[in-house]
């Protein structure tokens, strides 16, 4: 068994701590798991994407062009700018919330987040797009976006472990404190994509 | 008993370390390497480790070294571009050897992601006559680290755990010693005099042939260990070291039976070369394939084999061309460049990529996401301070302002808008540079700023230099009370140490008094109407004639909750987008053909105090 995951979104959406919350799941799940990001820079509201690498072998940490089976977009640009690493007929599921750049500097071009779903759906014709980021803010904080995402992919029947371990890791490693706006938003999430999925 | 946990590299390399038995560790946080002096932070306590950040990496290293000469189970962390810091200790530290043992964790940078070079260590270790271990995952790392130790205590000689930023930084599934840890029975005989401790060209003398014998030793010792491993027997050979390896298996896994095309050899002690297994490797294959990132090391290690033993071995690598000689490596490009090699070879095989359904060049136009200062950054109203200063000053008198930058969230300065660094080097350059330039450039006003963590890092001598020698120049510290890029490190200033103890704090103002800087204010950028007071300082101080120093104290927003927000009356802003424009703060955005202030606004007030119309205000307190 081999499943490349790639989280993408912009620094400060919790880009790292989904993709620690996935790795802990499937470790649990039995699998070998590796995860790359990039701390430092980026940080500072710049690009920021995960590559988690869950399977039965040890594999270097980086997911290869074209390889991802799911593809978790936190942000529409940053999903389109890591586009390339999907498979043809991986699985994308977008936060249609944009985070426009802090500064356009000359020569960035305009941000024009319509343009890139509809460029996104154009190649992933059963692509899931929502606004997590409202979606959470409407069960509590904006910053649970990235755990609704999780929810959404466990609704969409896309990872590669039981949603019940995942439920149990955002358990064991979501501060008391987080925890039930976190669980509201992966519910609410959850059900909202399998409703949409159920045929 | 084993477990299994998720680790960071940096994270397997501490608990490695602690069941080693380590007693001391320093070092200077540095991107990629800094996670694992934090970890072990973290047990130092329950586990009876002494821990700190030491001011410099040379610092760091001298204080571990006293610590194995006492005996003791010693580590320093630091990143590639801290080793040159360490250098000058660690080259006479080769021919004096430890007690106890000594390992330095340096975490090199490929791509780079965060860093000034891309400089090897595995070559600073061949130079320094270092023993080198390169792990390729956690789990490596964290065997790595427990052998690294045995090595040092074993052999008497430093040792260095070379790291990536693929190692380092990726987590993995680590199987570690069951429970929490507990340091192992930890031996501390105490400093005994010697006249071996003390370096003197006689001792460098005798100790050269003892270095070089270590050498040999090593070699052969590594040549037994199975840290460095063969796969497969096929003619075509291919040898790598670190996360390579790992890139090269998923790479060659592509062709069936490829166990029968090639011979895999994985190195694991990089130096000293461990001859005698790759010898016998190479004397089973016709051709060599050279996987590394970085400097062609293992390229010129095996060369000199084949030279020295007239191996019948064709070599593609670095050097002939067929792999990148920079940047990171991927499974990608080890798959393009194993390829080409294939090809030369008269192979008719290849390594297959998999195709992406959208590729690069398909992608439309992308904005870019350039790192910059966060919403709210004291560093923000500095440099725009000093960039009105300047303004003025060339309005006024027609003179110019250079403005030198150094290494930290202040390098940020560059970014659009601002661009407010015309020069930067390495850590604490950026006042000597400034003090050069104006040797050269006399007419012009000359600013270097530094923050306080590197002041401490390197920054000082330099100040001393500026007053000795005259130097016309403003120095700008820039004090957000933390070392912000790295994680929030504390450093000498803010007094708190590594374990959040209470310690001395150091006072930036008092310090280049004391040096003898004539001109020194201390300035607050907490204020709301902070600017003006920054920009009158700033002028004061480039018209002091001499050296002068501005320390501005502020909280870095990383590490402070913000008290207050700003908002925007849509009602009086004219839609001019001067704030947008001249501060490229992370919390103004344009909705519509109004700017709009965000979420991440910390109340910095920075565009009120410039919006020309008035319209921004205070929005109300953040909880």
């Amino acid at each position: 068994m081999k499943y490349d995951i790639l989280i993408a979104g912009v620094g400060g959406q919790g880009v790292v701590l989904a993709s620690r919350l996935l790795a802990l799941a499937a470790m649990k799940a039995g699998f070998h798991v590796s995860t790359a990001e990039t701390i430092g820079m980026s940080q500072r509201e710049g690009s920021v994407s995960s590559h988690i690498r869950i399977g039965d072998e040890t594999s270097g940490s980086l997911i290869p062009i074209g390889q991802a089976d799911l593809l978790l977009g936190l942000e529409p640009a940053e999903t389109v700018r890591n586009l390339p690493f999907l498979k043809e007929g991986g699985k994308v599921l977008v936060n249609t919330h944009a985070i426009p750049p802090a500064s356009r500097p000359p020569g960035s071009p305009e941000y024009d987040p319509a343009a890139l779903l509809s460029f996104l759906c154009a190649y992933y014709p059963d692509i899931f797009c929502s606004d997590f980021t409202e979606l959470a803010d409407d069960v509590g904080t904006y910053r649970a976006a990235n755990v609704a995402m999780l929810g959404a992919a466990a609704g969409a029947r896309v990872l590669p472990f039981k949603e019940e371990i995942l439920k149990e890791i955002l358990d064991a490693e979501i501060p008391e404190k987080y925890r039930a706006v976190n669980d509201a938003a992966f519910e609410r999430a959850r059900k909202c994509i399998r409703f949409i999925s159920d045929p | 008993m084993t477990d299994k946990k998720l680790l960071m590299g940096n994270e397997a390399i501490a608990l490695g370390a602690i069941e080693a038995g380590v007693q001391v560790v320093t070092g200077y946080p540095g991107t990629p390497s800094t996670e694992a002096l934090e970890t072990i932070a973290r047990y130092a306590n329950r586990c009876g480790i002494y821990t700190e950040w030491s001011s410099n990496e040379k610092v760091a290293l001298e204080t571990a070294v006293g610590a194995a000469y006492s005996g003791a189970k010693a580590l320093v962390t630091m990143k590639q571009v801290g080793l040159n810091v360490a250098s000058d200790p660690l080259m006479s530290l080769s021919y004096i050897g430890v007690k106890g043992a000594l390992v330095l964790l340096v975490a090199d940078d490929p791509g780079p992601h965060s860093s000034q070079t891309e400089q090897d260590t595995r070559v600073f270790g061949h130079f320094a006559n270092i023993p080198v271990l390169d792990p390729a995952t956690p789990q490596e790392a964290y065997e790595l680290t427990k052998l690294a130790f045995e090595l040092s205590h074993e052999f008497e000689t430093p040792v260095i755990l070379r790291t990536t930023t693929r190692v380092s930084h990726s987590c993995g599934d680590v199987e570690v010693e069951a429970g929490e840890p507990a340091p192992v029975e930890a031996v501390e005989e105490g400093f005994v005099k010697d006249r071996r401790w003390t370096i003197f060209p006689k001792l460098t003398a005798e100790r050269h042939p003892w270095l070089e014998s270590v050498q040999e030793k090593l070699s052969e010792h590594f040549s037994e260990l199975n840290f460095n491993s063969v796969l497969g027997s096929g003619k075509i050979g291919i040898i790598a070291s670190g996360v390579s390896a790992l890139y090269v298996k998923e790479a060659v896994k592509t062709v069936r039976d490829f166990e029968k095309l090639f011979t895999l050899f994985r190195v694991g002690t990089v130096y000293p070369f461990p001859e005698k297994a790759v010898l016998s490797f190479l004397k089973g294959i016709d051709q060599l394939i050279v996987v590394e990132e970085l400097d062609p090391y293992l390229e010129e290690q095996v060369l000199q084999l084949i030279g020295k033993f007239h191996l019948p071995v064709d070599v593609y690598g670095k050097k002939n061309g067929f792999f990148p000689v920079s940047g990171e490596y991927n499974v990608d490009i080890v798959t393009d460049s194993i390829n080409r090699a294939l090809v030369t070879c008269g192979e008719s095989l290849r390594l297959s990529h998999a195709s992406p359904a959208v590729s690069r060049e398909k992608l439309p136009p992308l904005p870019i996401r350039a790192p910059t200062l966060c919403a709210g950054c004291m560093h923000r109203t500095v440099f725009y301070a000093f960039k009105q200063a300047a303004k003025q000053l060339k309005k006024e008198a027609q003179t110019d302002t250079i403005f030198s930058g150094d290494i930290g969230c202040y390098t940020l300065g560059n970014a659009y808008p601002l661009n407010m660094v015309d020069t930067c080097l390495c850590m604490g350059a950026g006042i000597s540079l400034a003090g050069g330039l104006s040797r050269t450039n006399p007419k012009a006003k000359h600013v270097a700023f530094i923050g306080d963590s590197t002041f401490f890092h390197s920054g000082i001598p330099a100040v001393i230099n500026a007053v000795y020698n005259g130097a016309n120049i403003t120095l700008a510290v820039l004090d957000n009370r933390t070392t912000a890029m790295t994680g929030h490190q504390p450093h000498p200033g803010v007094g708190v140490n590594v374990l959040g103890n209470t310690s001395k704090a150091i006072e930036i103002a008092d310090v280049v008094k004391s040096c003898g800087v004539e001109s020194v204010r201390t300035i607050n950028t907490v204020d709301p109407d902070s600017l003006e007071s920054c920009v009158k300082a700033a002028k004061e101080a480039m018209n002091f004639n001499g050296p002068s120093v501005l320390v501005f104290k502020g909280k870095c927003v990383g590490i402070t909750k913000p008290d207050k927000y700003y908002k925007i009356k849509p009602e009086t802003c004219t839609g001019c987008s001067f704030c947008i424009k001249e501060l490229g703060c992370p919390a103004l955005n344009l909705d519509g053909d109004k700017p709009v202030i965000q979420d991440n606004c910390s109340g910095c007030g920075l565009c009120a105090q410039i919006c020309p119309s008035e319209a921004i205000c205070i929005g109300g307190v953040k909880l």
